[in-house]
């Protein structure tokens, strides 16, 4: 019998470029911690766990497994998901569909990640077929690097276009203590610092980053009575597009554009630009902040860099983007995603603290995987019919 | 930092002991390319989208693929970056030569794009829709290095 679902808690590490103080079952542990403390649960509430990380970052497979003492796990059904960028955004669809299906009231999801436990450009490049995509791969930051050159000669934008968003995103990482990079860049010292891969600097781009998230979901039946004003999950949506990287068409995401037409659709929203309240967005390098919210349809194709450079998408505008600083902050890959889904959920719960938007009534999340696939999100304050 | 230094991201000694098998579309594709210096793709019998690497099945119709035909070697830049950060290659465990060119080739003839390497001798003709054709090299393995790279022909 299939129930509808919301988010009652959610806890995260206090994200840092290395941890050494902490193994992975002890970081997974710390954001365990938290989100039973924010949904006052105990361990022995919860029905099943989800739990995922990109595995071949740190070299230690079945994380299901080995990870129990800190996940809670020990004795429940515990499954792992695994699905690249997106695995953080994935944990939480496939916490939605057990918690959905009417056979567990109260699910556990955990993403995580030790970034600083080797090398991730290494590890990204075995996610490609070795033959036919490996020669001349050089990690996320090539295959990104060519979306944002495909974006610039399509509609004209440059690279201060790009410098804009991360300078936004920066800036709202000053509200947030769970951020690990907190510095306000201005865009000549995002046009100055080194070019990684023509267009990107090294400013338009993310870190590597040691964190956990953890998101605790309930179905309809106990949800109210865990917390007073849950959020809930009002649609999600998964696409992929391609089985080689030349497959893609370069400048466009269209995982993002079917995905979120379809969920918009299936939720009634017609204007997302006008509906949705925050947006967090996946985005772990400037240029995507302008490609992918034109394919989500907040505004048109080649609009997006005017739309920002008005403030639209800064905190106080008409659609704040990544109030947490978003991935250009912090990159836990595996927790990247559920990171942007808990924080969306705290925006509609109200508990976003210093990066608080004000009357969230639908916030979006995604996730975004190796190049080109994409998870998401719909969030709201109210219970869907 | 000054701009022209290189970010090192180290990963140490490293070794991918796997033997790969590429099937039949990518055998006749090697095959071609070493002893033709043929471009080989396969078309899709309902959409009619010429695939390039080729393979057994168009993903969108969900239909088997036999219809080869040859593409390139010519063509255009669909995309491209210049790499400039330094980092391991997870294939030979070194350092990965930089600065190199990174197309997305749009070969004559495919409709998807084509992955290898530009020469970057003159960073100023590489653009989105620059003319580009191979260089194919002397000793070919039926590797996708049977190709050195693609040079602009603009």
């Amino acid at each position: 019998m299939a129930k509808r679902v919301a988010i009652v808690g959610t806890g995260q590490t206090f994200h840092k470029s290395h941890r050494p103080d902490v193994n992975g079952q002890e970081l997974i542990n710390e954001a365990v911690m938290r989100a039973l403390q924010d949904a006052d649960l105990k361990m022995k509430d919860i029905d099943a766990i989800v739990i995922g990380n990109m595995d071949h970052f740190e070299g230690i497979n079945y994380v299901d497994c080995w990870s129990v003492d800190g996940s809670g796990g020990t004795m429940k059904p515990i499954i792992k998901l695994t699905t690249g960028g997106t695995t953080g955004c994935t944990v939480a669809i496939g916490g939605y569909h057990l918690v959905g299906s009417g056979m567990f009231d109260r699910v556990l999801i955990i993403g995580w990640e030790k970034n600083s436990e080797s090398d991730t450009t290494g590890a990204i490049t075995t996610a490609f077929d070795p033959i036919w995509d490996r020669q001349v791969f050089a990690g996320a930051i090539s295959g990104l690097a060519a979306e944002a050159q495909a974006y610039i000669a399509r509609y004209g934008a440059t690279d201060r276009d790009g410098a804009r968003v991360s300078v936004r995103d920066r800036k709202h990482a000053m509200n947030n203590p769970h951020a690990q990079l907190r510095k306000e860049v201005t865009l000549e010292e995002v046009l100055a610092s080194p070019m990684l891969a023509d267009p990107i600097h090294l400013l338009d781009v993310c870190p590597r980053t040691d964190g956990a998230c953890a998101v605790i979901m309930a179905s309809e039946d106990v949800a109210e009575k865990i917390c007073p004003k849950p959020d809930w999950i009002w649609g999600t949506a998964v696409r992929h597009s391609y089985s080689y990287l030349g497959d893609a068409d370069y400048g466009r995401l269209t995982s993002m554009r079917e995905g979120s037409q379809e969920m918009f659709k299936k939720a009634g929203i017609r204007e997302p630009r006008k509906e949705l309240d925050v947006i967090e967005l996946y985005q772990p390098y400037s240029f995507g902040g302008l490609i992918w919210i034109e394919d989500m349809g907040v505004v048109g194709p080649g609009e997006a860099p005017q739309y920002i450079w008005d403030g639209n998408t800064d905190m106080g505008g008409e659609l704040p983007i990544n109030p947490s600083g978003g991935v250009i902050a912090t990159n836990p890959i595996g927790a990247t995603g559920l990171i942007r889904c808990a924080e969306a959920a705290m925006q509609v719960m109200g508990k976003a603290e210093g990066r608080q938007v004000p009357d969230v009534n639908f916030a979006f999340s995604s996730g975004f995987g190796g190049c080109w696939w994409t998870d998401m999100i719909l969030h709201g304050k109210k219970k869907p019919n | 930092m000054a701009e022209k230094d290189n970010i090192i991201i180290e990963s140490g000694d490293a070794v991918q002991p796997f033997k790969y098998a590429v099937g039949m579309y990518g055998s006749r594709f090697f095959t071609e390319l070493r002893d033709n210096r043929r471009i080989m793709a396969v078309k899709c019998p309902k959409c009619k989208k010429v695939y390039i690497p080729p393979r057994g099945v168009c993903g969108e119709c969900f239909v088997e693929m036999n219809d080869w035909v040859e593409v390139g070697p010519k063509g255009v830049i669909g995309t491209f970056t210049i790499l400039r950060f330094a980092f391991i290659d997870p294939e030979t465990g070194h350092q990965k030569p930089v600065p190199y060119g990174y197309g997305f080739i749009k070969l004559d003839g495919a409709d998807t794009l084509f992955q290898h390497y530009i020469s970057v001798e003159d960073e100023k003709k590489i653009r989105v829709g620059a003319r580009v054709e191979p260089v194919f090299s002397k000793e070919r393995k039926g590797s996708i290095r049977d190709i050195e790279y693609f040079k602009v022909i603009d």
